[in-house]
């Protein structure tokens, strides 16, 4: 298409309420017709994993909402972060919010482009086999290329 | 009278809208989608996904929070 329109994001982030944004709107973007790509880099690389295990924590997210009253230094016991996570991805299935499993396989089907950031790979000692397969692996002089065409680009 | 149907029904933002996508695709011009969806945000998604993408809302409403919209493909 001549006139598509165009967004890029770049996905900072790695944790599992984080990985959403980034995937929602470029699954929606992608349905409205957007020609997107998403920049990963830092620990945005987390959601990229083939074996990704992203993780919620309630500790230093005062904004989180707790089922019960919970203090920080309950927070951060061991199994804390885990019980969070299992109880957060309950939640979501059972109001019918999509798994990031479900929602990066719905962008790479509808040709959502991803680009890794090959320094963070490198900081990280990531392989790229470890990451899934189509990745892009570039730097900051390819998102400017990308971005440079955009209509609406985003830092998340 | 539709042609297709899509039971969004319990599914949250941004799904009604991605099922629909892949719906209308496998359509053929002229042809309408009937959707149903509980999520309460899918009123005003609908009317923007429409407005944005060419296709055309022909039908939106709601009865005991079951929505219920009608999309012709251009």
């Amino acid at each position: 298409m001549a006139n598509q329109k165009k967004l890029a994001i770049i996905a900072t982030k790695g944790t599992l309420d984080f990985a959403y944004p980034p995937l929602i709107l470029a699954t929606t973007a992608a349905a409205l017709d957007y020609e997107v790509t998403i920049f990963w880099t830092f620990y945005g690389l987390q959601v990229l994993k083939k074996k990704r295990n992203l993780l919620i924590s309630p500790l230093g997210n005062p904004a989180m909402p707790m089922p019960i009253p919970m203090p920080v230094l309950v927070q951060m016991l061991p199994g804390m972060e885990s019980m969070a996570t299992i109880m957060m991805k309950q939640k979501m299935a059972s109001k019918g919010v999509a798994s990031i499993d479900d929602l990066m396989e719905m962008a790479l089907e509808s040709d959502v482009k991803m680009i890794a950031c090959q320094m963070t790979v490198d900081l990280f000692d990531f392989k790229h086999s470890e990451l899934i397969d189509g990745l892009e692996y570039a730097g900051a002089a390819r998102f400017f290329e990308v971005a440079q065409e955009a209509d609406i680009t985003l830092f998340i | 009278m539709a042609d297709v149907t899509l039971d969004a029904k319990g599914l949250n933002c941004p799904l009604p809208i991605l099922r629909a996508k892949k719906a209308l695709k496998d359509m053929t011009s002229g042809q309408i989608l009937a959707i149903e969806a509980t999520d309460p945000g899918s009123a005003k998604d609908f009317e923007s996904f429409c407005s944005q993408t060419g296709n055309e809302l022909v039908k939106a409403s709601e009865a005991n929070k079951v929505y219920y919209y009608e999309i012709r493909k251009p």
